[in-house]
């Protein structure tokens, strides 16, 4: 069985701090970190290896310093690691992203792609989606459990507002998996010590297939107007009443917002 | 010259940091209050191949390096030094001296199951009559039918009753003083080998320190690890890789006061105002960390000539001197920082400062890290 794993280095926003003047992010010295839905990703993949011996593949779009993530995957136990890094995917949105990734993605041979649900610094959930768009496979996004039934297919347990789907699948498909579907595991330390003795593979726009007007800010038709710190919520007020008192309460003061 | 970790080593640091975080702080406090050996991070720890780090990849250890070796102990030890020192007392003082020292034979059978974790190491020196004045040894080896004949007991031994394999010291001629002494390899569950008391301590209280006695205890002829009366030079060039250990389990144990102590003066106000914004707290913490940082860098220091392959034994003395002695100092001065919470056990504080002490004690006393670098100088 062939994976292929999509994973984004993303800043950690549990450490990211707002500039209240210019309501831009204060990115220094905030460390990088695998997007967790990608993590989440990942350790499903690593365990359909361990139990049938899948051959795992990361792919990564980014800087050349995004090298760290894919060493990280690798010490986890992913195989081969792939970097599309080329001044002309530069700006991307989540659509020239996407094409990137589905280009790359058309040279090499997999049964199953996963993402990650959505990325942490953007929050779309938009790429994994996309990328099956694009390849014209199906997609199962919100994964939070997967089986395998028989040699290419798969049983799928999809994570939805009101609980959960249980989904069958042939591959190939493309997945999109929640951070809280396992727990992902810690690099090993002879991972670690050979992470960096094997080869992340570069690629560039004219190694992909794909046509390069899709790619970087020129394929990309979404256009950032504004950035802002969202201002704090006051405090509400608190109202200690009988339930019978507290429908009107509501009611009244629903009716002074004009909401009802 | 270069400062900087190489890339594996940072990878590394990433994630036993996170490891150290997520599997070993929460548990903490509650190993050193109940006095419990931390059994659950030790196989958490043996599956990610913790206890092979500096080992060769053909004997099944990572095929890592000293310096990585001693990162794990100090970011284990950060958050809770009895893990730190269960990891030191196997790699340095079992896995390491059969590496050295042990045959072709022996490191084929010891070294993939110390490395794996499945089986603990420990390392039996110490006596009642033979604390600092180790050659003194009460413990004597006998050859009969071709097996050693062990007899005596050997005390403050960590990891005692949860290793299986053991590095004994034991003395085989009397008449020839150190160089009567011989070094073996023992396994527990054999017949003649008890593990005796266990020690209640004042810190590192989820490592097990155990009696271990030999009453006619016989092991195999190939056990002896060495040659016959090399037993002392053996023990003393484990201890010198030891310190190293322990001296990465001071710097984390000081580490750790001092990041609780920054967070901790940063949040409490006094007067109107966070006591961290004071001169006085500011400045006695700017000379801590400087102290914790020299510390690092000794430690670092000493683990890379071990690496390089040459002498290290000064280096590892004066390592683990100024890391127990900043331990100690950074530790008591964080519980008076906290004030009275400090001296409760709500904060994490007045643990550190107990189980800093032992590293002014174990492995060489501080007394005795002064002689081994006097030594040096008056050669």
């Amino acid at each position: 069985m062939e994976i292929v794993v999509c994973i984004k280095q993303v800043p950690d926003t549990t450490e990211i701090k707002i500039n209240p003047v210019t309501g831009t992010l204060i990115r220094d010295g905030v460390p990088s970190i695998m997007n967790p839905d990608d993590k989440g990703g990942l350790e499903m993949a690593l365990r359909m290896k361990d139990e049938y011996g899948a051959h795992v593949t990361v792919i990564t779009m980014g800087p050349p310093q995004a090298d760290l993530v894919l060493r990280e995957a690798l010490a986890m136990g992913a195989d081969d690691a792939i970097l599309l890094t080329d001044r002309k995917f530069a700006g991307a949105d989540t659509l020239a992203t996407s094409n990137a990734l589905a280009g790359a993605l058309r040279t090499l041979k997999w049964d199953l792609i996963i993402t990650g649900r959505q990325a942490i610094d953007g929050d779309t959930a938009q790429v994994g989606p996309q990328i099956a768009e694009h390849l014209g496979i199906p997609q199962i996004s919100y994964v939070a459990n997967l089986a395998r039934k028989s040699e290419n297919e798969f049983l799928v347990k999809k994570e939805t507002e009101e609980g959960y789907q249980m989904l069958e699948v042939s591959a190939p498909c493309l997945l999109t998996v929640l951070a809280s579907a396992n727990k992902a595991r810690y690099m090993s330390v002879p991972g670690i010590v050979d992470a960096y003795n094997k080869e992340v593979q570069l690629w560039s726009a004219a190694m992909i297939d794909v046509d390069e007007t899709k790619l970087g800010l020129k394929g990309s038709p979404t256009k950032v107007l504004k950035a802002f710190a969202k201002g704090m919520k006051q405090a509400g007020q608190v109202y200690e009443v009988e339930p019978e008192e507290a429908v009107g309460l509501i009611i009244s003061k629903l009716q002074e917002k004009f909401i009802i | 010259m270069n400062f900087n970790l190489t890339k594996t080593q940072e990878l590394f640091r990433q994630m036993i940091r996170e490891f150290a975080d997520k599997e070993v702080k929460p548990l903490a406090a509650e190993v050193d209050e109940q006095e419990r050996f931390p059994q659950e991070t030790v196989e958490k720890m043996a599956k990610l191949g913790l206890f092979g780090i500096p080992l060769e990849k053909e004997y099944g250890g990572a095929g890592g390096d000293n310096l990585m070796y001693t990162i794990a102990v100090e970011e284990l030890s950060r958050a809770c030094a009895t893990t730190g020192v269960i990891l030191s007392a196997h790699t340095s003082l079992c896995l390491s001296p059969i590496a050295q020292f042990g045959t072709e034979e022996q490191k084929r059978k010891y070294l993939p199951k110390l490395a794996s974790g499945e089986w603990l190491g420990a390392f039996g020196l110490t006596e009642p009559n033979a604390g600092t004045d180790a050659s003194a040894q009460q413990t004597t080896a006998v050859l009969e039918d071709e097996e050693w004949v062990l007899n005596g007991s050997k005390i403050f031994i960590t990891n005692g009753g949860k290793a299986h394999v053991y590095v004994i010291i034991a003395m085989t001629d009397k008449s020839l003083g150190n160089k009567g002494i011989s070094a073996f390899i023992v396994e527990a569950g054999t017949p003649g080998f008890e593990i005796g008391k266990k020690e209640l301590k004042m810190g590192i209280r989820g490592s097990a320190t155990t009696e271990l006695i030999f009453t006619n205890c016989r092991i195999p002829k190939g056990n002896l690890l060495g040659k016959v009366g090399n037993g002392f030079a053996i023990a003393m060039k484990t201890l010198d890789g030891g310190r190293i250990g322990i001296a990465a389990q001071a710097l984390g144990i000081a580490q750790g006061a001092m990041d609780e102590t920054v967070k901790y003066t940063k949040e409490r106000k006094q007067f109107g105002k966070a006591i961290g914004k004071f001169q006085n707290t500011q400045f006695q913490m700017a000379d801590l960390q400087t102290k914790v940082q020299a510390a690092r860098l000794l430690v670092r220091s000493a683990a890379f000539k071990k690496d390089q392959g040459v002498p290290y034994s000064a280096d590892a003395a004066m390592a683990k001197l100024f890391a127990a002695e900043t331990a100690m100092e950074v530790t008591t001065k964080a519980v008076q920082f906290h004030g009275g919470y400090g001296y409760t056990r709500e904060y994490p504080v007045e643990r550190m400062m107990r189980d800093a002490k032992i590293t002014e004690i174990y492995e060489g006393t501080s007394e005795v890290q002064r002689m081994v670098i006097a030594a040096n100088l008056y050669k």
